[in-house]
């Protein structure tokens, strides 16, 4: 049943991007441009600057930075929310902080770090995690204001340690909230990874982008952009997928 | 009652407990409020709906602090609970939430005699939205009796079951309680339950609940039928 459905949902996804290379193919071929190459084109510079090397150590770089500033923003974001979520005051105090990062422009942060610290590695990280903070804190957040005090009662009346609370009783109800952070996360911090690479850094995609850009080199720029987006789809169904899987095995229904 | 290691008593006064709701006036729960219960007595706390019985035991066990009065508990305590609800945690099997809360020196011993006594060897891999109330309220118990505790505090453990399965959980924890030196202290508002389980039950007044009085059942629990709970029920309530 389980093995059936997903089947069909893997045909779903297999005929409905076959469906978009197709309407792009025929795109190209009916209007021939240097605007539009056709996905042959694309794929043919995908394979030779991968044979150059030039594809592989841009991905890896930004893939890089991406991690770097994911892991930063959701410790931070976390750490700062949940307690934001369990203290009252401290969040009547830090709410407009939050209101005032939340609505700062991604494009101002960059400028600013890069201006205050320099064109360097640790600017770019932090300007990209810093953009991605305040969302954290408020999904985290959000979290904690729902946490059971009965399960925090049940660990107190067994003298849990201060290492079983967090495995055991806080992890757990965090869970959905970490997970909805995390996928946001994701899609949101390499979108700006790109254009922190665009300003200040001189590898990762971002920057290739920005080279190609200069010789309104579309076929470059598209098989850049894609491979990086296989890339992101690649870690959602290797990594995330099976995570949220194991997270979630006990919420299976009795039989 | 039986001698046990440490043989001083568990005394509470509490001279008043309010609450302060954010958007409702201040709730007094209990004023001019003392129980003593001794060692390895088993203790029925009986009282209407919304007295504050609860709230004695949340004091009790530590969970509440904001209160005028005194707590005393012999150091050497070890607490088990049941709640109300039976308050597992989902993310965890019946065998990992009982032995997360074992002392992490006897975390490794075996569960075996313990789940067969309970009826839970069948279960003990299941998670606990896949188990009925009450073999749920039953793991809470199996948890409860795993740390070997020396003082139990029950908060209407046995509410919302079928007559049925209250009573073969009762008898449970009456074998349970009679291999043991424990003390137990149970909540309920079923005065059937503590006339045919309880040494004494202590009478609580309506909020602000304090203690009206105590009733000692003498009879052995192997002669509380029908009838000896009939004639203790009109003794009651002739008291109260």
């Amino acid at each position: 049943m389980s093995n059936q459905r997903s089947l069909a949902a893997a045909l779903y996804v297999t005929g409905s991007l076959a469906a978009f290379v197709m309407v792009w193919a025929v795109a190209a071929w009916l209007w021939p441009s240097r605007a539009l190459p056709s996905p042959a084109a694309v794929l043919g510079i995908f394979i030779s600057e991968t044979k150059s090397g030039d594809m592989p150590y841009h991905l890896s770089m930004t893939l890089m930075r991406v991690a770097a500033s994911f892991t930063l923003a959701m410790v931070l974001g976390s750490v700062i929310g949940v307690l934001l979520g369990m203290r009252q005051r401290l969040d009547h105090f830090f709410n407009p902080w939050v209101i005032l990062f939340l609505n700062l422009p991604a494009l101002v942060v960059i400028v600013l770090a890069y201006i205050w610290f320099g064109l360097n590695e640790i600017a770019a990280i932090g300007a990209v995690a810093l953009n991605k903070i305040p969302n954290v804190i408020v999904t985290m957040r959000e979290g904690a204001r729902t946490l059971d005090p009965r399960l925090s009662d049940l660990a107190a009346v067994y003298r849990f340690s201060q290492w079983e609370r967090f495995r055991h009783v806080l992890l757990p109800q965090l869970e959905p909230f970490l997970a909805a952070a995390s996928r946001s996360g994701m899609a949101l911090i390499w979108k700006i990874v790109l254009v922190v690479e665009l300003l200040g850094r001189s590898n990762g995609v971002g920057f290739q982008i920005y080279v190609f850009f200069q010789t309104f080199d579309v076929a470059a720029i598209l098989a850049y952009a894609l491979a990086f987006v296989a890339i992101m789809l690649l870690i959602e169904l290797i990594v995330v997928q099976p995570l949220e899987r194991h997270a979630t095995r006990w919420r299976r229904q009795a039989a | 009652m039986r001698p046990a290691g440490d043989a001083r008593p568990l005394r509470l006064f509490v001279a008043e407990k309010t609450f302060h709701p954010a958007n409702a006036a201040p709730l007094t729960a209990l004023r001019d409020l003392s129980i003593e219960i001794k060692q390895g007595e088993f203790v029925c706390l009986y009282g209407p709906s919304g007295c504050g019985k609860t709230t004695i035991l949340r004091i009790m066990l530590g969970l509440d602090t904001d209160f005028a009065g005194t707590l005393s508990l012999p150091e050497t305590a070890r607490t088990g609970v049941v709640f109300q609800e039976p308050t597992l945690l989902p993310w965890r099997t019946v065998e990992e939430n009982v032995r997360l809360a074992m002392p992490s020196a006897s975390r490794g011993n075996s569960l075996d005699t313990l789940f067969s006594a309970m009826g839970l060897e069948q279960l003990r891999n299941l998670y606990p939205n896949e188990l009925s109330l009450g073999l749920a309220r039953r793991a809470a118990l199996a948890r409860a009796f795993a740390i070997d505790p020396t003082f139990l505090f029950l908060d209407e453990p046995f509410a919302s079951l079928d007559s049925n399965t209250a009573q073969q959980l009762r008898e449970l924890l009456l074998s349970m309680w009679s291999q043991r030196s424990l003390t137990v202290l149970m909540v309920t508002h079923d005065l059937d339950e503590a006339l045919m389980l309880s040494d004494r039950i202590i009478v609580l007044s309506p909020r602000p609940a304090r203690v009206i009085g105590s009733f000692e059942i003498e009879t052995p629990r192997k002669q509380r039928d029908a009838a000896e709970i009939t004639a203790l029920r009109r003794s009651f309530s002739d008291r109260f």
